[in-house]
């Protein structure tokens, strides 16, 4: 059986640094940072005190206020981005077929305001049980890709993929896979992540894997930087619409990319410090590469996990000079998180649709707050400081790497016969 | 109306997302007001907590409209 290529046929996002596609874009292309002091809650005992928020949200914006409090918020971003995604692939105008039509969505932690609300409720009464019968539903991670085939009775195949930061490269695989073996023709993939929590700024701080840079929060995300000191927590969601090439073709859709290779890999190594060798990381991008067919020296971006940590970026550095040799040079590298920070489950979503729309437009997004060089990383390397490179980009890769050892990569490659 | 009711009316139309006039005594939860068998457990829990009282399950089942439960309530409520 021949495998069917896939292509993306629609974009959605809601970031930091933009509450559409076509928003979060110009913010990546202008440098613009999205951290601020937090606002959702009082931070003000915290080590930690902001973080990159999608900026202004209020769900009456987006949803009738009934149809919102019965949504985590991690699921109103992941709708809104949907939606977005769906109505710029012309889904429903065109009348697709609901039942060929899947929902494969990716989320590291599920629904931690709600999680934590109605615990705190529970902790604050005599002990009678008050569990709020929506407090389930709106927790579970896989109420995302759920409430998205809800809405646009979407018939396919449906779940989330769960794997911490590598999340939603997760789903994107996953959804490739499916419709590669005629599982589906469309699917509705992405990821959001909405935990800018006490619970979720404190269990991160805990692990000292957060940037406490509180009097300069746009300059705290600073991969690559010798004086980086951890990521900053983002939030928010991004979708893809993933559909067999054919598929597309016949209803004549627009088509952004095609989406050629995914690999996968485990560090095995600790649950949460990255492997200094970068073996896993070595192995995923191998891995993706040969799933493409292609040679490293095709590839002219690398979106890379960067996520401003001391260990972690220089271990995927390393990992990129032994897979992609002398060809490293000649790469575009650059982090976005340095502008949108960390968006954990959602991170990958958000990644792959700047890959895209890096092919697109043939414009590399910068990695932003690069003040001084860290003598550990090689400086011929060209790591897009500070201002986005204009270049053509016809092959762009994602990585993703998130807590476990997970690691993800996917490759896109502007569309051809 | 009394403050019960007017307490009821108020939760519904909070929980249920409707209009205050369609909230009417002969109104039911689910074929009149939108509400599915999670929303109508959440009403319960709400009137519960409002009116300092638990409702057991079998009575609950009685409760299918805006005036049922104005009853229920105006009777039962501490």
């Amino acid at each position: 059986m021949s495998l069917r290529r896939v292509v993306v046929t629609g974009l959605g996002a809601l970031t930091p640094v933009g509450k559409t596609a076509p928003a979060y874009w110009e913010g990546l292309v202008a440098g613009r940072s999205g951290a601020a002091p937090i606002t959702r809650f009082d931070a003000g005992k915290f080590k930690t005190r902001f973080a990159c928020e999608v900026k202004d949200y209020n769900p009456d914006d987006y949803f009738d206020r009934k149809e919102g409090r019965k949504m985590d918020i991690f699921t109103q971003f992941g709708l809104i981005a949907a939606n977005e995604a769906i109505a710029d692939a012309r889904l429903i105008e065109d009348d697709v077929d609901k039942d060929r039509v899947g929902v494969i969505w990716g989320s590291g932690i599920g629904g931690l305001t709600s999680l934590q609300a109605e615990c705190i409720a529970f902790a604050h009464g005599d002990g009678t049980p008050r569990f709020n019968p929506f407090f389930i539903p709106k927790m579970i991670a896989d109420s995302s890709s759920g409430n998205i085939s809800i809405r646009h009775k979407f018939r396919g195949p449906n779940f989330v993929t769960t794997s911490a930061c590598a999340s939603s490269s997760d789903s994107i695989i996953s959804a490739f896979n499916y419709i590669r073996l005629n599982m589906a023709d469309v699917i509705v993939t992405g990821g959001s992540e909405a935990a800018i929590t006490e619970s979720g700024v404190g269990g991160f701080n805990a692990l000292k894997a957060m940037s406490e840079r509180n009097d300069a929060p746009e300059q705290a995300s600073r991969p690559y930087d010798k004086e980086r000191d951890g990521f900053v927590l983002g939030e928010g969601a991004a979708s893809l619409v993933l559909e067999e090439y054919e598929h597309a073709k016949a209803r004549g859709a627009k088509i952004y990319a095609e989406l050629i290779g995914g690999g996968m890999s485990a560090d095995a190594y600790h649950i949460t410090a990255p492997d200094p060798e970068g073996n896993g990381v070595v192995l995923v991008m191998q891995n993706a590469l040969r799933d493409a067919g292609i040679k490293p020296e095709e590839v002219d971006y690398i979106n890379t996990h960067g996520t401003s940590t001391p260990l972690g970026d220089g271990a995927e550095v390393k990992a990129i000079q032994k897979v992609f040799g002398e060809h490293a040079y000649d790469l575009n590298i650059s982090s976005t998180k340095s502008m949108t920070g960390h968006l954990l489950g959602a991170a990958g979503a958000i990644e792959a649709v700047a890959c895209i729309l890096a092919m697109q437009h043939d414009m590399v997004p910068p990695t932003i707050n690069h003040f001084t060089d860290d003598p550990e990383l090689d400086p011929k390397l060209n790591f897009t400081f500070n201002e986005a490179q204009k270049r053509e980009v016809n092959v762009a890769m994602s990585n993703t790497f998130g807590f476990g050892g997970h690691n993800t990569s996917v490759i896109f490659r502007k569309i051809s016969e | 109306m009394s403050e019960i009711a007017e307490k009821v009316k108020a939760i519904i139309i909070d929980k249920l997302g409707v209009e205050a006039s369609e909230v009417t005594p002969e109104a039911s939860f689910t074929n009149d007001l939108g509400a599915d068998s999670l929303d109508t457990v959440e009403l319960i829990m709400e009137f519960e907590k409002e009116f300092n009282v638990s409702i057991p399950d079998d009575q609950a089942e009685n409760i299918g409209t805006v005036g049922q439960a104005i009853s229920y309530l105006e009777e039962h409520a501490k």
